[in-house]
This record gives C-alpha cells, structure tokens and sequence, in this order.
C-alpha cells in the first residue's frame, strides 16, 4: 500500500511517502524552492518522493493530509466569537484566506494533485487526519517500541495543543488532551518574540540563550502567566497575551510585568535581562514537561516513552526527561515540527486503512537514520559542478575520507554533503558543515565567518556511538541531535576565579573543554551519536579523525548561511562554499577546494536571508 | 461546491455544531458580497452595509 502524506499551507510544508508502512521519501518543500519554512503547496517534494521509487500519483493508494480544515476553522469562529469585540482586528485578516482558500482545501489538493496526474481523480483517495494525531503517529509507529506512551506537544493543531496517547501495536489511543489557547508552545513562542526572535523558527535561539542567564523570573511567570498543576496540566492567563485576539503574542501587561517592551531584533542588544527572560522560560518549561512525564509515567506504568511536536525540539527538556528517569527510554522523531505531521499523516492512514500489524526491531527504529530525502550519484554531481564553473578534484571513497580527516584536523571548515538529505531540521551528517571541536576559536570562525548568525549561539558534536560515554554524560543513543547531556569532568577544564566570574556570551570565549567548540556556558553539548548501520560514511569520517587525533567527535552543524534553508543540491552547495568562509566541500567522490575556484565566482550573500 | 457543503453538514452533525450554521450563513453572505462586489457596479451597495 503506497500512502503519501503531505503537510502544507501553515509552515514548513513537506511530503512524505510511505510504502506498506515503511517510510521511503521524505523532504521538506523549503530545500527545494530555497524559500525557509516555505508554506506553499509541496509541490517539488511530492514530485521527489514520487520520482524516488518511481511512482505515478495513479499509483498512490491514499494521500493524507495533516490537519482538518473544518476543525481548524471552528476554533477560529469560537474563539472569535468567545472574544467579541477585541477579535475583530484579527477576524478581519484571517477570514478572507479561510473563505477564499483553506476552507475548500480539499479542492485545493486535488487541483494540484490532478495537475501531478490526471490519474489521481478520486476525492476518495484524499484523506485527513487531526494534527496531533499525525504528530503521534510520527513519534510511535517508527519507534522501536510495541508499546509507549506517546506526548506531543506544540502550539497548536485543531484544538489540541498537548496530547498524551497510548501506543500498542498498529494503535493509538488518546488518554490526555489539552486545548487551545493553554499552549505550552505558544507559551515559549510567547517569549521567543518577546526577546526579538521570530515566532515559529526563532524558539531554538531562545533555548541556546538560555544558559546564559538567571533564572530570576520564574517565580512571576507561575503566578501570573501560567497556573501549572500537579500533573503537569497548565492554563495560561490569556489577560497577558494577545494570540486569540490580536495580531502580536503578547500584550502591555505581558510588558508591564517584566518592565519593558518586545526587544526590537535589529535595534537593541541582546542584554542579561533577555537572557535572564529566556533562562526562565526555559525553566518553566522544563517543569510543565517533567511534571507531565513523571504524572503518565505513574497513571500508565509505561517505561517507553516517545515525543514529538515543535516542543519535542526542546532538546534541552528531553535531556532532562531522560536523566529525570520515569521512563527508561526515550524516541523522539527527528522531524518533530509540522513536516513531521507529514509522515505521520501516511502513517497514519496507513496503519488505520490495512489493519496490518506493526513490526518493530528492539533498538532500532524505522527512519534510516533520517535520511530519506534526495542523493546525488557521483557523475551526476560532478556534472553539475562542472555546469557552475567549480573546479573538482576526485577521489576514491577512502582517499576522499581521508582528506577531510586531514583539512578538519588542520582546522579547516569543510561542507560536507554525501548521500541523502535529512528529513527534519538537523543536519545530521549528510548536509553538514564539519570542524574540528578541540579548536578554542572554532566557535567564533564558524559563527561570524561561515553561518553570519549571533555569536551566542552554540553548536553541536557529532560523536562515534561508541564513544560517547567518555566524552558526555550520555549511555544510550541520540542519533538524531535531539538530546543534550553534559561534557564529562574529566573532559572539562577548570576556569580561574576571573573566568568563572565572567558573564554571558564572554565566558563562551573561555575555553572550559577539551572540545570548546562544542561545549556550552554550562557544560552542555546538544549530542549526535553516528552510527555505522545508518550513515557509514560519515562514521569512517569520524573513525579516521579520532585515528589522527585521537578525538571521535566533530562540529556538526547545518550546511547554511544564518536564515537559509539546508543546502539541498550541489549547485546550493557550491554557492554556499563561494558565498562564506568555508575552506573546502567533500561532495560525493569530489573535492572542491575554496583557494583552488576562480574567485569571480565569489559571492557574498550573507544579507540574503532574514534573521530567525 | 455541493461536496463541500455536503462535507461541511456531516462535519456539522459529527460535531454537533449546528449554533455555528448562522455564523456560517452570514459569513458566506458577505464572502460572496465582496467577492462580488469587487470592481463592479455593484460595488456602492455595499457601502450601504456599514
């Protein structure tokens, strides 16, 4: 049974194809049109999942879609209605899209569906499932488990903003919702725009940020923002935001009650307030989190547990979740966003349409490693490199891998861009930019030079599976970058009284590591653990660096500039090489050496994205 | 534009939502108006509306 799921119309829009219940394809639509959290109508992803195993539209049994419009629509016209006048500013905007386009959404598909293929004619064919039911099929059904509890959590879908279910077999069962407005992500996105950040894609920098302050706030966001019971359920005091009605997160109380206005993200500095904001935030956060955990784990006596919704990006919270120890263990989907509801959407269907049962392998889930988007065959990469002028040396896959080892361990930058891309927000080894971590400098270079993004953000280790208990406070698994644990004592280096006594962003320059690079304020590191079964490339890469140097870990963070999506193509790849400070691309079989290209290909394109 | 509104009744009786059918009416009521309305010479009878 051919099952395609599609996510679209609100943000980060993506297709994905699953094939008797194993997930083939998957991409978001941004890595193709270069437009970020591109909500267009998925149209160069569906065309890749179906070229992928080459299929016709006529050949899809189901395309399932990852929310219900008319239920969507109702809590619109609710809430509305609940808040009469002080909605109408708000009414006055969203309605003309609704009675214009997303209301006849199903018209919509198929239009676009026929334009695919006039085979696909069938509206019986289109189906749709409620937002978080797609967000939980995404986190159990590829899970390695027969049984879990399964959380999700974002802003919002239909109604429902956290939803806890129980997952045996080919089912789910909802046992705990909680509704609209009382939205844990709304919540940090509430103060993801309050510290200047974008709402939506900006919650990241707001955690990055977090480690950096105090926090001194907590106290005043429990008493008058968010009433958060025992089991973890919470409301939200809506007389402090101005989501349901207005057009902004929060309103002049919400400003009046920490003493300032919304920082303005290129007028003002990021200040220790806005750290101490965000530290507070984040410890709010991780409490409604664990409350809810640890109030399932009891009701359930479940020892399985998988996450997913944009809270589930919270890798912050999930380490703490895993230490917290109310269940054994933990799976999270790698694309716990809204692209992710497009898998589970297919998955989804797939499961409640054939009835068939759902086979699981212990430890080992069913995402390959994530990587299921587009690859490149070696000639069809030089090809192209070729057709943009680049100059390329090729080598054997060994010579190739040792030649990284080589530039990394000189502390160069290298693009590293081999095999399929990764469906879901990190890059985890197939569309990287890679640098050595023992570097003291390595964090500013990459910051300032290669991403052009804010030096307080930290970056992330790529570490052998099998070594990432020497060097982290980690025993299991975190192949998809999603759980962060701290560098281990041994590992760490004792700051004098002076550095210890430094604040924010300088105490970041402090090298407190034997991998500062990779190592955060408090000692944390955002871990991916490589594996050699899912990406074996990349863990030769990391097998022949520790033989140089004696180190398995490297810098792995997104093959971007700041604001663009995640290099897709060789050409994207090439112009990110040209376009920043990165030294080197080992692509496919090809090396592409920066100081070897003819430097009227040079570009600068740093200001051609927005800021999160 | 009879499936969807066929769809929308079954939603409608599903969610036991029939307080909304008014809400619905008048908000189709003044889609349609300003859809037609729009650059035509029936544009000042909306105008008497509000």
């Amino acid at each position: 049974m051919n099952i395609l799921g599609i996510s679209a119309l609100y943000h980060d829009s993506a297709a994905a194809l699953v094939i008797d219940g194993q997930p083939v394809a998957a991409a978001q639509e941004e890595r193709f049109t270069r437009k970020k959290h591109d909500s267009a109508f998925p149209r160069e992803a569906v065309q890749f999942c179906l070229g992928h195993v080459g299929l016709r539209l006529s050949d899809i049994d189901h395309v399932v879609f990852y929310d219900k419009p008319f239920l969507k629509f109702e809590r619109l016209l609710e809430s509305y209605i609940a808040s009469v006048p002080w909605g109408f500013q708000s009414f006055r905007a969203a309605m003309p899209v609704w009675l214009r386009e997303k209301l006849f959404q199903k018209d919509l598909l198929l239009r676009e569906f026929s334009e695919f293929d006039d085979g696909f004619a069938s509206a019986d064919k289109l189906l749709f499932t409620e937002h978080h039911q797609a967000h939980a099929a995404s986190a159990f059904f590829p899970s390695p488990f027969d049984e879990a509890l399964v959380l999700t959590l974002d802003g919002v879908g239909e109604w429902v903003t956290t939803s806890a279910a129980l997952g045996s077999g080919n089912k789910l069962n909802v046992i705990k919702e909680i509704h609209f407005p009382h939205s844990l992500g709304l919540l940090y996105s509430a103060f993801t725009y309050y510290v200047g950040f974008k709402v939506n894609s900006g919650e990241y920098k707001l955690m990055g940020l977090a480690p950096y302050g105090k926090p001194r706030f907590v106290e005043a966001i429990k008493s008058h923002l968010v009433d958060i019971k025992e089991d973890g359920s919470f409301r939200l005091n809506q007389s402090y935001f101005d989501y349901v009605t207005g057009l902004r997160m929060t309103n002049k109380r919400f400003e009046q009650l920490f003493g300032r206005p919304p920082r303005r993200p290129d007028v003002d500095d990021l200040e220790p307030f806005h750290m101490d904001i965000a530290a507070s935030i984040q410890a709010v956060t991780e409490e409604i989190v664990l409350r809810l955990t640890r109030s399932l784990a009891k009701r359930t006596g479940q020892r399985n547990l998988c996450l997913a919704g944009g809270v589930a990006l919270n890798c912050v919270a999930n380490g703490k979740i895993l230490r917290d120890g109310s269940f054994e263990n933990l799976w999270i989907q790698p694309a716990a966003g809204d692209a992710g509801g497009a898998l589970g959407a297919a998955l989804a269907a797939y499961y409640a349409r054939s009835g068939r049962p759902r086979q699981t392998t212990p430890g080992r889930d069913s995402m390959a490693g994530s990587y299921l988007g587009p690859e490149f065959k070696d000639s069809e990469i030089q090809s192209r490199l070729s057709a943009v002028g680049a100059r390329v040396k090729t080598f054997t896959h060994s010579a190739l891998v040792e030649r990284t080892a080589e530039a990394l361990a000189n502390g160069k930058a290298v693009g590293w861009f081999q095999g399929r891309m990764e469906f879901g927000p990190r890059a985890l080894g197939g569309r990287s930019i890679l640098a050595d971590p023992r570097s003291s400098t390595m964090q500013k270079v990459l910051n300032l030079k290669i991403k052009f993004r804010e030096s307080f953000r930290p970056f992330a280790p790529s570490v052998l599976r099998e070594d990432v208990a020497d060097w982290f406070e980690l025993e299991g698994d975190s192949p998809y970058m999603l759980l962060v644990a701290e560098v281990r004592n041994e590992r760490r280096v004792a700051m004098s009284d002076q550095e210890e006594n430094l604040f924010g962003i300088d105490k970041l320059n402090v090298c407190r590591s034997d991998i500062p690079a990779v190592t955060h304020v408090d000692y944390s590191a955002r871990i991916q653990t490589v594996h050699q079964d899912t990406n074996p490339r990349y863990h030769e890469l990391l097998t022949t660096f520790k033989r140089r140097t004696g180190c398995p870990i490297l810098v792995n963070t997104s093959f971007n500039v700041r604001g663009e999506p995640i290099v897709c193509t060789p050409e994207d790849a090439f112009r990110c090489l040209m376009g920043t400070g990165l030294d080197a691309l080992a692509i496919g079989n090809c090396w592409v050496a920066k100081d070897e290209q003819d430097p009227a290909l040079a570009q600068d394109y740093s200001s051609a994205f927005e800021l999160d | 534009m009879k499936s969807f509104i066929a769809e929308l009744w079954v939603y409608l009786r599903a969610r036991k939502k029939y307080w909304l059918i008014p809400v619905l009416v008048v908000l189709a009521l003044f889609g349609g108006l300003v859809v037609v309305t729009q650059g035509s010479a029936v544009a000042p009878f909306i105008y008497t509306l509000f």
